[in-house]
C-alpha cells in the first residue's frame, strides 16, 4: 500500500456524516428559505349549506415539502382544489408568488407553475407513457397548429426539445421499460409514477400531490418517497402533499398542517404536530 | 442500424487527431489491445449505451483516449501497480473502461456484484484491500460509505451517475465524466505525465495479474480467483476462434460484471476481436434493447431463454384463432425437422419447403421478437437447460449451444461444436483444454486459462489445484461414447456403493423425473448394496391417465397404491435401468427396488427445500421404516406420517406401501472411459 492512502481514515468519518441525511431522507439537511411561495389566508369554501373549509390560513415556503393531513372528509382535497383554481374560495384569499388572483382557473394555475396529481389516477389510458408525459409539455409548446401539421421546421425542432425534457423525466423516474406501453396496461403503482412524470413535465414551481401513495405496497411507497425527495432536491420543486400514511408524512415533510371538519387544528413541524393534543384527539377520537 | 447514426459529437474532432499513445509493441495486455484497436479500427463503434432513449456510441479511438485519461486520473489519485480498484455497478461503458484504466497502470480491477448487500461488499473490499472504487450510482456510493470504516484502505470513490449525489461531501467523491476529461486534459498539458502513463502501459506484461474475480460462494466466504492477462487472453482467444468472432459482431452486456462470463464475453473477447459491446438502458429493457441492436453473439443463463419462451407462449394465448393455429402448426413442424436442418442433416424437399414457409410466417418474426435475428451463435451455461426449451430455440433456427466452464478456468472447459449438439451433454473439451476424470468421478481440467491462485488463500489453492496444474472442478461427470462430457452432479454429492461403483443421486433422480408421470424421486445408495428409490407420481399426469383408463381413485394415496400405476412406473424404472446400463460409469447405479410414496413430498413438511429440491437425509429419517423395508427385502411396509395441511392443522397419514423389485441389466463395457478422455 502506498502512503497516498494514509489520509483516508479521517476522510471516511467526515463523509459518513454528510451522507447519512441524504440516504436516510431526514429533511433537516435540506436548505430552506423563508420566502413564502404561496399563502392561504382565511379561506372558506361552501357548497350550498355544506361548509368544506372554514377560515383556513397557512403558507407554503419556497423549496419545502408541506403535508396536509386530516381524517376523512376534513377538506384536504378541497383545499388542494382551491389552490390550483378548480374551486374558488367563497371567502379569503390565495396569494401565489406575491400575486393575489380573485378567480384563478386551473389552466391559469398550470401556466403559473402549479402542477398536480390526482387521488384517482387521471391519465389517458390508451396512450403510451411517453405520450402521456408529453401532454404535460403542451402548455410549453409555442408553435402554431400550422407548423405542427407540416411536421418540419420550428415545430419539429420544438418537439425534439420537449422530447429531450421528457426523456430526462423518464430516466429520473426509472420508467424506461414502459416508455411505449399504453398506461392502461400498467400496474397501479407505475401509473402513479407516470402521473407524477406528467406533472413534472410542466416544470412546476409548486407540485400538488393528492395521496401519491394511496393503494401502494410498502416497496412502492418507498420508491415513491425516494422520488418525491429527489424531485424536491434535484429540481428544487416546492411540494404540497396530502397523505394518509403517517409514517410517510412524518418522514418526508418539513411542515405539516392538520385539518379537521374544514378547520385548521394544528400547523408545525412533524414533531410538533405529533405532540399536539388536538391532533391526537382528531385521529384517536375523544369521548363527547 | 439506426444506432450507428448516433455518433458522439466528439468523434468528429478525433478524426484528424492521431492515436496519442506511442508505445505497445506486443499486445499482451488488454490496455495494449485497446491501443491496437484505436490504431486499426479507430472509427468502428466499440461501446454503445442507451441513455435517455437514444443509443449513445463511442468508437475505439474515443474509448482509447478515455481509458488513457482515466488511467492518468487514477495515477493522480495515487493508484499504483498492484493496487486494487473495486468496480461496482451495472453494465456501463465507463465501468468497463475503469477495468482497462486500472490495468493500464498495473493496478488490479476487482469487480463486485452490484446486488451484494453492504456486509458482503465489506468482506470483499477489505479482503482485497481496495484503495479506490469506481461505482455506478448513489445506491452503490451509499453502500460504500456505510462500510467505509471496515475497509480502512479505501480512499477515493468515483461515480458514473451524479443523480442524488449533489449534496454529498465531495472531498473523496468524484464524478466520472469530469474525472476522465480532466485526466485527458492533463495528459495533453503535461508531457511528463504522458510519458509516465505510456511507460506504465509498456511495462505491462502478459503474466501480470489482470483481475481478481470473487466467486459468489454458495458455501462459505467468497474466494478471489486471480487471473493473469495471459489466462484471460488465452480464454478469449479460445472463444473467438471457436466461433470466429470478429469486429462486425455485436453483443449485449447485461450479466453481472463480477461474473467471469461477462468478463470474458463483454470485456476480453470484445477487446480482442474489436467487436461492439452494447449496454442496455435498464435491466427491464434488455429484450427491447436486444431487438434494436440485433446482437450476433449471445450468452445467457437458461432462465433467460425460459422467460422469453414463456412470455411468448402467454402472448400467443391472446392471439386470434388463425394466428394461433398457424403458430402451432409451424412450431410442430419445426419440432420435427428444424433441428435436423440446423445440424445440416438430410431432410426431404417437401419438409424443407414447408420449413421455409414457416420461417417466413412464424420463425423469422419470432426470432425478431426475441432479438435473435442476426444471431450467429448463442450460448447457455451456468445450470442445466430443459431439453424442450433448448430444442425449441434450435428448431426455429437459433444456433443455441451449451458450454461448461468455471471461473477458475477463465470460463472455457467444454463447448458444443456446430453440428454436434446434444441436449444432455456440455460438449467436447475446447482445443487447448485437457480433461481427466478421477476415480471419484470428479472432473479435472488443465488449460492456458487456468487461474494463478486464490487471493490470500494458499490452503484453498492447494486443495483445488493439483501438483501438475490440473484444477478440481467440484463437479462429477463422465465422457459419453460420442466424446462429449456429461456433468452429473456436484462431486461431493456423488456417493459410492458397497461394490465400489459410483452413485450419483441427482443423475438417477433426473432420469426418472424426465417421465411426466414421475413428479419427484429420491434415490438412496451411498454405502449400500444397491440403489433404492422413493417415487412421487405426478397427480395431474397420472390422474389424466386414470380418467382415460377408467381407473377410479379418491386421493393421491389411493392412486399411488394402484397396481396398474405401479406397473406403469415400473416400466419407466426399467427404461432408466436400460439407459444406465448403457453408460459404463453409471451402470452400477441401476435401481434394484422402488416404492411409490403414499404422500406427496412437500416443503411445508420439510421434505423439500423452498426451491423444490429434495432433502434426501431428512426424508430418509422421516421414512425410516420404508428405508428399512427397501433394504431388508420385505415386499411391503407400514408407515404412519404426521403431515401439515394447508390451513396449518396437523394430521396423520397411515398406509401400507408396496415395494417392487426390478431387473438389473449387465453393464456394457466398451473401452474404459478414463483413457478415452485423455
Amino acid at each position: 500500500m502506498s502512503a497516498d492512502h494514509a489520509h483516508s481514515f479521517a476522510a471516511a468519518d467526515a463523509l459518513e456524516e454528510t451522507a447519512a441525511p441524504a440516504g436516510g431522507g431526514a429533511p433537516a439537511a435540506r436548505a430552506r428559505s423563508d420566502e413564502v411561495l404561496l399563502s392561504v389566508e382565511n379561506v372558506s369554501l361552501g357548497f350550498g349549506g355544506v361548509k368544506a373549509l372554514t377560515d383556513v390560513s397557512f403558507d407554503i415556503r419556497k423549496g419545502e415539502i408541506r403535508a396536509i393531513i386530516g381524517p376523512n372528509g376534513a377538506g384536504k382535497t378541497s383545499m388542494l382544489n382551491c389552490i390550483n383554481g378548480f374551486y374558488h374560495p367563497t371567502e379569503g384569499r390565495i396569494t401565489f408568488k406575491g400575486q393575489t388572483r380573485p378567480k384563478m382557473r386551473p389552466h391559469e394555475a398550470a401556466a403559473g407553475g402549479i402542477a398536480r396529481t390526482f387521488q384517482n389516477v387521471a391519465l389517458f389510458k390508451g396512450m403510451s407513457t411517453l405520450d402521456n408525459i408529453m401532454t404535460g409539455r403542451s402548455l410549453k409548446m409555442r408553435t402554431n397548429v400550422f407548423w405542427q401539421l407540416v411536421r418540419f421546421g420550428p415545430a419539429t425542432r420544438e418537439e425534439v426539445e420537449h422530447r429531450r425534457k421528457v426523456e430526462d423525466i423518464i430516466d429520473f423516474l426509472q420508467i424506461q421499460h414502459i416508455r411505449k406501453t399504453p398506461v392502461g396496461k400498467l400496474p397501479y403503482g407505475l401509473q402513479k409514477r407516470v402521473e407524477l412524470g406528467r406533472a413534472l413535465a410542466m416544470e412546476p414551481e409548486l407540485l400538488l400531490l393528492d395521496e401519491p401513495m394511496a393503494g401502494m405496497n410498502l416497496e412502492e411507497k418507498e420508491d415513491m418517497s425516494r422520488f418525491i425527495l429527489d424531485v424536491n432536491q434535484e429540481f428544487g420543486t416546492t411540494i404540497a402533499l396530502i397523505e394518509h400514511d403517517m409514517g410517510v408524512v412524518m418522514d418526508l415533510s418539513d411542515r405539516v398542517v392538520v385539518l379537521e371538519y374544514g378547520r385548521k387544528i394544528a400547523d408545525g413541524t412533524p414533531d410538533e404536530v405529533k405532540a399536539n393534543q388536538a391532533v391526537i384527539d382528531a385521529y384517536l377520537g375523544v369521548p363527547h | 442500424m439506426h444506432a450507428n447514426e448516433a455518433e458522439r459529437p466528439g468523434a468528429r474532432l478525433d478524426r484528424e487527431r492521431p492515436v496519442t499513445t506511442s508505445v505497445a509493441a506486443r499486445e499482451d495486455t488488454f490496455p495494449k489491445l485497446i491501443v491496437r484497436n484505436a490504431r486499426v479500427r479507430p472509427r468502428r463503434t466499440a461501446f454503445r449505451h442507451k441513455d435517455l432513449g437514444i443509443w449513445q456510441s463511442w468508437d475505439w479511438g474515443r474509448v482509447h483516449e478515455s481509458v488513457r485519461g482515466f488511467a492518468a486520473g487514477l495515477h493522480g489519485l495515487g493508484v499504483r501497480k498492484g493496487d486494487k480498484v473495486a468496480i461496482v455497478g451495472a453494465n456501463r461503458p465507463r465501468l468497463y473502461w475503469a477495468m482497462a484504466a486500472a490495468q493500464w497502470i498495473g493496478a488490479v480491477p476487482i469487480p463486485v456484484y452490484a446486488d451484494s448487500v453492504a456486509e458482503e461488499m465489506a468482506y470483499v473490499l477489505s479482503h482485497a484491500e481496495v484503495v479506490t472504487a469506481v461505482v455506478q450510482d448513489q445506491e452503490q456510493v451509499d453502500k460504500l460509505l456505510q462500510v467505509a470504516d471496515q475497509v480502512p484502505t479505501l480512499g477515493h470513490v468515483l461515480y458514473d451517475e451524479p443523480r442524488g449525489l449533489r449534496d454529498y461531501d465531495h472531498a473523496r467523491l468524484h464524478p466520472l465524466t469530469e474525472f476522465i476529461a480532466e485526466g485527458e486534459a492533463r495528459l495533453a498539458r503535461e508531457p511528463e505525465l504522458a510519458s509516465v502513463i505510456d511507460g506504465a502501459l509498456e511495462a505491462g506484461r502478459g503474466e501480470d495479474l489482470a483481475i481478481i474475480l470473487y466467486t459468489s460462494g454458495t458455501t462459505g466466504r467468497p474466494k478471489g480467483v486471480m487471473l493473469t492477462h495471459d489466462n484471460v487472453l488465452a480464454a478469449a482467444r479460445m472463444g473467438c476462434d471457436f466461433d470466429r468472432l470478429d469486429e462486425t459482431d455485436e453483443i449485449i452486456a447485461y450479466l453481472p460484471l463480477a461474473w467471469v462470463g461477462d468478463h470474458i464475453f463483454s470485456y476480453a473477447q470484445a477487446i480482442l476481436a474489436g467487436l461492439c459491446v452494447n449496454c442496455p438502458e435498464s435491466p427491464e429493457t434488455i429484450v427491447e434493447d436486444r431487438r434494436e441492436i440485433g446482437t450476433t453473439y449471445a450468452f445467457a443463463p437458461p432462465r433467460v431463454f425460459e422467460n422469453m419462451l414463456t412470455l411468448t407462449m402467454v402472448r400467443m394465448e391472446d392471439a386470434g384463432r388463425i394466428k394461433r393455429a398457424m403458430f402451432k402448426y409451424f412450431i410442430d413442424h419445426a419440432g420435427k425437422v428444424g433441428e435436423k436442418i440446423l445440424n445440416g442433416e438430410r431432410v426431404g424437399t417437401g419438409d424443407r419447403l414447408l420449413y421455409a414457409i414457416g420461417d417466413f410466417l412464424v420463425y423469422g418474426p419470432l426470432r425478431n421478437r426475441f432479438g435473435l435475428t442476426g444471431i450467429k451463435v448463442g450460448y447457455t451455461a451456468g445450470e442445466a437447460i430443459g431439453p424442450e426449451i433448448f430444442r425449441f430455440y434450435r428448431s426455429i433456427g437459433v444456433n443455441l449451444k451449451q458450454l461448461y466452464g468455471q471461473t477458475e478456468a477463465s470460463v472455457y472447459v467444454t463447448m458444443q461444436p456446430d453440428g454436434e449438439i446434444y441436449a444432455d451433454t456440455v460438449g467436447r473439451p475446447v482445443p487447448g483444454v485437457e480433461i481427466k476424470i478421477d476415480e471419484n468421478g470428479e472432473v479435472l481440467f488443465r488449460s492456458p486459462g487456468v487461474f494463478l491462485a486464490y487471493y490470500k488463500d494458499d490452503a484453498k489453492t492447494a486443495e483445488t489445484k493439483t501438483q501438475d496444474g490440473f484444477v478440481r472442478s467440484g463437479d462429477a461427470g463422465f465422457f459419453a461414447e460420442n466424446g462429449h462430457l456429461k456433468i452429473i452432479d456436484r462431486a461431493k454429492d456423488v456417493g459410492k456403493m458397497n461394490d465400489g461403483s459410483l452413485f450419483p443421486p441427482k443423475y438417477v433422480e433426473n432420469k426418472l423425473k424426465f417421465y411426466p408421470n414421475i413428479k419427484e424421486a429420491v434415490a438412496y445408495g451411498n454405502g449400500r448394496d444397491f440403489v433404492g428409490v422413493f417415487v412421487n407420481i405426478d397427480l395431474t399426469a397420472v390422474g389424466n391417465w386414470a380418467e382415460r383408463n377408467n381407473v377410479i381413485y379418491a386421493s393421491y394415496q389411493e392412486l399411488a397404491q394402484n397396481p396398474q400405476v405401479y406397473e406403469m412406473i415400473a416400466g419407466h424404472v426399467d427404461e432408466v435401468n436400460r439407459s444406465l446400463a448403457a453408460e459404463p460409469m453409471m451402470g452400477g447405479a441401476q435401481i434394484k427396488r422402488f416404492l411409490i410414496l403414499h404422500k406427496e413430498l412437500d416443503a411445508d413438511d420439510g421434505e423439500l427445500t423452498r426451491t423444490q429440491k429434495v432433502r434426501r437425509g431428512f426424508i430418509a429419517e422421516r421414512y425410516q421404516p420404508l428405508i428399512d423395508a427397501l433394504y431388508d427385502g420385505s415386499s411391503e411396509a407400514d408407515i404412519r406420517t404426521e403431515v401439515t395441511f394447508e390451513d396449518g392443522r396437523k394430521g396423520v397419514i397411515a398406509a401400507r406401501v408396496k415395494i417392487r423389485d426390478m431387473q438389473v441389466y449387465p453393464v456394457e463395457t466398451h473401452a474404459p472411459v478414463r483413457e478415452a478422455a485423455e
